[in-house]
Parts: structure tokens; C-alpha cells; sequence
């Protein structure tokens, strides 16, 4: 599906947003419950210093209005861009402060719902898909951590043998379909059928603590994940000298 | 040699183990280790591609107490397999940093990482991810969380964006801070764009000079476990807060550095328009020379981190 | 993963009262020995995987070796190796003894 197709798939009742330089602007009618915000990156647009900056003054915007109102995060974005002016300027910081200002626009009562519909990669995908509450996806997204020839390269594994052992398991290798069997998405949306509708049913779901370690071990993809954390929080909280007797 | 450890003040952070620096780090004695060595929570992802595991997944997670007061600690053992996050590793850190915000209990962060381990890659990535709300929910909770950036793989790919969530970073002059490294640079732009092999240009583009006087870091120091120690102890002393206020902050701060800095070449003129005489001098000089040239005159991201 | 068990007897009980300790990391050339006092006073067992294959002999003489010279009764001793050499191997394994015999804080 194209961008306009998503949108008007989305938003039957309407929206102003706008695409300028690579990154999504805008506002929307919900089909009956009010207005949400639009951000994001389209065109598998690099996320560098500059683009960082932007998106996150308009997610402060947002949280500066109070309205509560959800923000949909639209993401076809490449990795973050790689190049010495941005690592320069401190990209890790920008990159972080965008995923910062989402996680807290979600704590001021903003609730966020990542739509993979294309690409993203590494840093990239950390800083917007994978900083929202919800993430969900079409089909034909395709997120990476590494693509497999340069994970290829840089294991010093032939690409067939790589490829053989990604058939075994779904931790490695780049897909959505790897992404969702470890949590990392939460459903991928049928885009044959209206889309207005499974956005509404997932801003419908109470919000709720990260679960994707817990997804991922209920799918199969990330077995150890969850029971490791929950182990540590319990050793720590049992473990703590107050905690304890005599 | 005795393994109640070597606190000698001249341990330098760089050489040391991960276990090392948690012992020069903490009050004599006042480690106790969650999920140790002995539990043999592994990585079930290595064996496929014939690679050795370790026992604690090359992560040491725990309490100690430092300058008297508790704190929780993780240190990343950077030599094995590049101090990368792999699904266990990952976990740990996550699990620390949910009791952190339960407890309401501070959190050191001894980073040594390439980013994500590849064998893992998704389990990896979703762990960055999980750290970074699991820090931001703690710091929302009133607790800090100190990163400390001076060990051998540096701190790169995902874990710089964990440090990134930081309350606050100490680096040494062997860190590095970058997303991309010089060589996946390299790789994909060309050695015009980044010559990996020159060590000077990777050290001025993201070392811990560069990162302490561009508002990348906080505090500088030796490479030393005890002026590491001393540091933690003086960060954790600091009454911080974490809101509003503090990204629209940072925000601010972030822009103001585009708006600066978006269009120099190369560090020594960012250094140059931050008012430093003999910017060029600046990588040979001595820590306290170092911080004596620069004193007032660094970029600063007090309150806006 | 090569993973080679050796259950030898020692003659001498391992000294100090720790009960456990860890000792190297996991990378190329070198192994972590993470030792247990968890047998009987006449045993010591020793687990390795190991990524080198193809070297069971070579372990079995520098482990024998090892349980000759040192006290190392009662120790489950168990190793993961990134490929280290013989003598790198007798180092880590000395330094372990060393340190759980180390009388506690």
C-alpha cells in the first residue's frame, strides 16, 4: 500500500498531513472519536540529527497542548544515517531524545501507536517504531537490524550458511515475520480489510506495562527474555536489606 | 595475586574485566551478585553457530554499596563476544532496571559494547528498546541512572542510545560514543566519508574529549577505577529530576548544537567556536590540563538530559 | 561445541572455605573457569566446551597435570573455552585454585 492509500484507509473521515523532506505532519479524524496526531517517516528516509530534531519538536508540541489526544507514528524509514557529521553532532543523543519525547508524550496521556508500513533499521527503528506503545504493521513491511549480506560480512559466515540458519530460528535474521514471533510487533493488520477499524481496536486496548518480552516468549521467539527479568526483579526485590529479617 | 582485589587506585578501567571494575568500584566487600556465574543462564542462540557461551551471558548484574549508599550495578564485559546485547544479556539489564524504578533504587551502568550481538540480532534489538523505556520509567520514578563509558569495545550501535537515556554519563578518554561505527561508516559511505583507520579522526569525532565538551558527557576522568568511583559518587550525589522541563531542555539544547555546530567539518572547530585556544592541542593533553583548558567553557547538559 | 568431562581423583582437598569462584573471560585464546566446592573431598570433576575441536588429549594431559599439582579435591570445576592454549588453559586453572583457597573478606 502506498502512504496515500494508508491514509485514506486510516482516516475515511478526513486529515491534514502533510509530507515535507522525508518526515509525516499532521492531524486526522478518528471514525468517531475525535482527532489523533500523525508523525512520521516515510520514503525509507535515513534518520540523521536534522530529521531526529524535527520529529521530536513536534512530538513536544504535542505534549505542550495537554489535549491527550494519541499519536500514530508512521514509519518507512532506512537506518540511521550513517555519516561522520552526524555521529559528529552526537547522533546517539538525538536518536535517544526522540525515543525519550515519545515515551513520555505516552506518560502525559498520549497514547502512541507505531505503524510499520515500509522499512527501518537499527537505530532508526529503535528511536520511533519500537518507542511506541503499540507497534503494529502492514504486510510487505520489512524491519532489519542488518541486512544479511552485511551480517554476512561481518560474521565471516558464507550468506547460504547464514541463510540456512535462519530457517531454524527466528532471533537473527531480518523480517517482520522474525519481528513479530519475538514480540518486537504486536499484530500485523490485514490490509484488505478497512484499516480505520484496527486502529481504533488497538487504541481500544488498556494501556499496559512493556509486554513484549512476554509476547515473545508466548510466540516462540524470545524464550528467555521474559523469565529472566522477572527473575532478577524478584532476586533484587528479596534481596533488598529492608526486605530482610532479624 | 590476590583476588580480593587489586583496589589499587591505578587500576585502569580500560584493561579491566568487567568483574574487576565492579570490585574497584564498590565499598570493600559489598557486592552481591544477581543471577551469577553459577546459575548458568546462557544464550540458547550461540551453540548454532558453534560459538562459546558464557556463564553470565557477559553481563554481571547486582547491589553494592558506593561511598555508603546502595546502588544497583551492571558491567558489560567487553571481550566476550564485543560486549554485544544478546537476549540474556539484555534481560538482565532490563530486570535491574524494572526493580531500579520498584525499589527506587539508583543504577550504575558500566558500559563496554559494540551494540547489538548479530547472532541475536532481534532478541538484541528488542532489548535496547526495553532498556530505554525501563530507564526512562525509573527516571520518571525519581531514580538515576549513571552510565560509565571508558572500556575497550566502547559504547556503540544500541548501547549508545541506552546512554543516551542516561541520567547523566562519566567518560574517560578511551570511551567512545557513536551510533554507527567508523568501519560500518566506512563500509556503506566509503573511506571519504570515514577513514576507520585513523584513529585521531575516530577519537575526535566520538572519544570522550569530543563527547565531554560537546554536552555528550558529563564528567571527565583518568583512566582509573578510583577517579570512576569518585565520580559515581559525586553524580549520585546530585538531586536530579526527570519531566517536562528537562526535554524541552534538552530539546533546546539539542537544537542550539544543530544551529552551531550543524555545518563545521571536523571537531577541532567545534572546539575553535566553543572558545579553546589551541583546539588542536586538545586530544594530546593530560586529564588535568585537559579540564583546566576547558573548564567554562564546554557545552553542558545540566538539567536537560 | 566440543564438550569434553573428566572426573578425576585428588589427592588433596582444595583449601579455604569459599564456595565458589570465577575466574577469565570467553573470547579468542582465552576460557572463564568457574569453580564449585560441591563434591566429595577425593573428586574433582572438570567440564569443558570448548569451540576447538578435536583437542581431548591435549585437555586430558594439562587437567591431569593440573589435579597432580594442585589441590583441587572436592572442586566441580567447569569451563568454557574460546580456544586458548595448553599453557593459558594450566594458568586459569592454577589462578582458580588460588583464589578459592583465599581466605574470605
Amino acid at each position: 500500500m502506498t502512504l496515500d492509500e494508508i491514509l485514506i484507509g486510516l482516516f475515511p473521515n478526513g486529515g491534514d498531513i502533510r509530507v515535507t523532506g522525508g518526515l509525516v505532519a499532521g492531524t486526522a479524524m478518528l471514525a468517531g472519536e475525535g482527532p489523533i496526531h500523525v508523525l512520521g517517516i516515510a520514503q525509507e528516509l535515513p534518520l540523521g540529527v536534522d530529521e531526529a530534531c524535527a520529529l521530536a519538536q513536534r512530538v513536544i508540541e504535542i505534549i505542550r497542548s495537554g489535549d491527550r489526544t494519541p499519536i500514530l507514528l508512521l514509519v518507512d524509514s532506512s537506518s540511521q544515517r550513517m555519516s561522520r557529521r552526524d555521529e559528529l553532532l552526537g547522533l546517539n543523543e538525538y536518536l535517544a531524545h526522540l525515543a525519550k519525547v515519545l515515551l513520555l508524550a505516552e506518560a502525559a496521556g498520549h497514547r502512541t501507536v507505531g505503524l510499520l508500513y515500509g522499512g527501518s533499521a537499527a537505530g532508526a527503528f529503535i528511536a520511533t517504531a519500537l518507542a511506541t506503545h503499540t507497534l503494529v504493521a502492514l504486510p510487505g513491511a520489512h524491519p532489519a537490524v542488518m541486512d544479511l549480506p552485511s551480517m554476512a560480512r561481518v560474521t565471516k559466515l558464507p550468506i547460504d550458511v547464514l541463510k540456512a540458519k535462519a530457517e531454524t530460528t527466528p532471533v537473527f535474521a531480518p523480517g517482520l515475520d522474525n519481528m513479530v514471533r519475538t514480540g518486537g510487533v504486536h499484530i500485523v493488520w490485514d490490509a484488505g480489510a478497512p484499516l480505520a477499524a484496527q486502529l481504533a481496536a488497538v487504541l481500544a486496548r488498556p494501556a499496559r506495562r512493556d509486554e513484549r518480552d512476554r509476547l515473545g516468549a508466548e510466540r516462540g521467539g524470545r524464550r528467555k527474555a521474559a523469565e529472566i527479568a522477572d527473575r532478577v526483579v524478584a532476586i533484587a526485590v528479596n534481596s533488598h536489606p529492608e526486605s530482610q529479617h532479624g | 595475586m590476590t583476588a580480593s582485589t587489586a583496589k589499587t587506585s591505578s587500576l585502569s578501567w580500560y584493561e579491566a574485566s568487567a568483574r574487576q571494575r565492579i570490585d574497584a568500584l564498590v565499598d570493600a566487600g559489598s557486592f552481591q551478585e544477581f543471577l551469577g556465574p553459577e546459575q548458568r543462564e546462557t544464550s540458547p542462540h550461540l551453540a548454532i553457530f558453534d560459538l562459546p557461551q558464557q556463564f553470565d551471558d557477559g553481563i554481571v548484574i547486582g547491589r553494592g554499596r558506593l561511598g555508603g549508599s546502595l546502588v544497583l550495578l551492571a558491567a558489560q564485559e567487553g571481550r566476550f563476544m564485543g560486549g554485544a546485547f544478546g537476549e540474556v544479556h539484555g534481560a538482565k539489564l532490563t530486570g535491574l532496571l524494572r526493580a531500579a524504578r520498584k525499589l527506587k533504587q539508583n543504577v550504575l551502568i558500566l558500559f563496554d559494547t559494540g551494540g547489538v550481538r548479530l547472532q541475536e540480532a532481534n532478541a538484541g534489538e528488542l532489548a535496547i528498546a526495553e532498556i530505554m523505556r525501563a530507564v526512562i520509567e525509573a527516571r520518571r520514578a525519581g531514580v538515576d541512572v549513571i552510565g560509565l563509558i571508558g572500556g575497550r569495545a566502547g559504547c556503540y550501535g544500541g548501547g549508545s542510545l541506552i546512554a543516551g537515556t542516561c541520567s547523566s554519563l562519566i567518560i574517560s578518554e578511551q570511551g567512545r560514543i557513536s551510533v554507527s561505527g567508523p568501519e560500518v561508516i566506512e563500509t556503506n559511505k566509503g573511506v571519504e566519508e570515514f577513514d576507520s583507520r585513523d584513529r585521531a579522526l575516530v577519537w575526535r569525532t566520538m572519544g570522550g574529549k569530543h563527547r565531554y565538551l560537546i554536552g555528550g558527557a558529563d564528567i571527565f576522568v583518568d583512566d582509573a577505577a578510583s577517579a570512576f568511583r569518585q565520580a559515581a559518587i559525586e553524580a549520585l550525589e546530585i538531586k536530579r529530576q526527570y519531566d517536562r522541563a528537562t526535554l524541552e531542555a534538552e530539546q533546546k539544547r539539542l537544537e542550539r548544537r544543530l544551529q552551531r555546530f550543524g555545518k563545521t567539518a571536523d571537531a577541532v572547530e567545534i572546539w575553535q567556536t566553543i572558545g579553546i585556544d589551541e583546539p588542536t592541542e586538545i586530544p594530546g593533553l593530560p586529564t588535568d590540563e585537559f579540564l583546566r583548558r576547558t573548564a567554562n567553557k564546554r557545552e553542558d547538559a545540566d538539567d536537560a538530559r | 561445541m566440543e564438550k569434553l568431562n573428566f572426573k578425576l581423583s585428588a589427592a588433596n582437598l582444595a583449601g579455604g572455605t569459599r564456595m565458589q569462584v570465577i575466574v577469565g573471560v570467553v573470547a579468542s585464546g582465552n576460557l572463564e573457569v568457574l569453580l564449585e566446592r560441591a563434591l566429595p573431598a577425593e573428586v574433582c570433576t572438570i567440564d569443558v566446551a570448548t569451540s576447538a575441536h578435536g583437542f581431548g588429549a591435549v585437555w586430558e594431559a594439562v587437567v591431569r597435570d593440573f589435579v597432580t599439582r594442585r589441590a583441587a579435591g572436592g572442586l566441580r570445576i567447569s569451563v568454557n573455552d574460546g580456544g586458548a592454549r595448553p599453557d593459558t588453559v594450566a594458568l586459569r586453572l592454577a589462578q582458580g585454585v588460588r583464589m578459592i583457597e583465599e581466605p574470605e573478606a
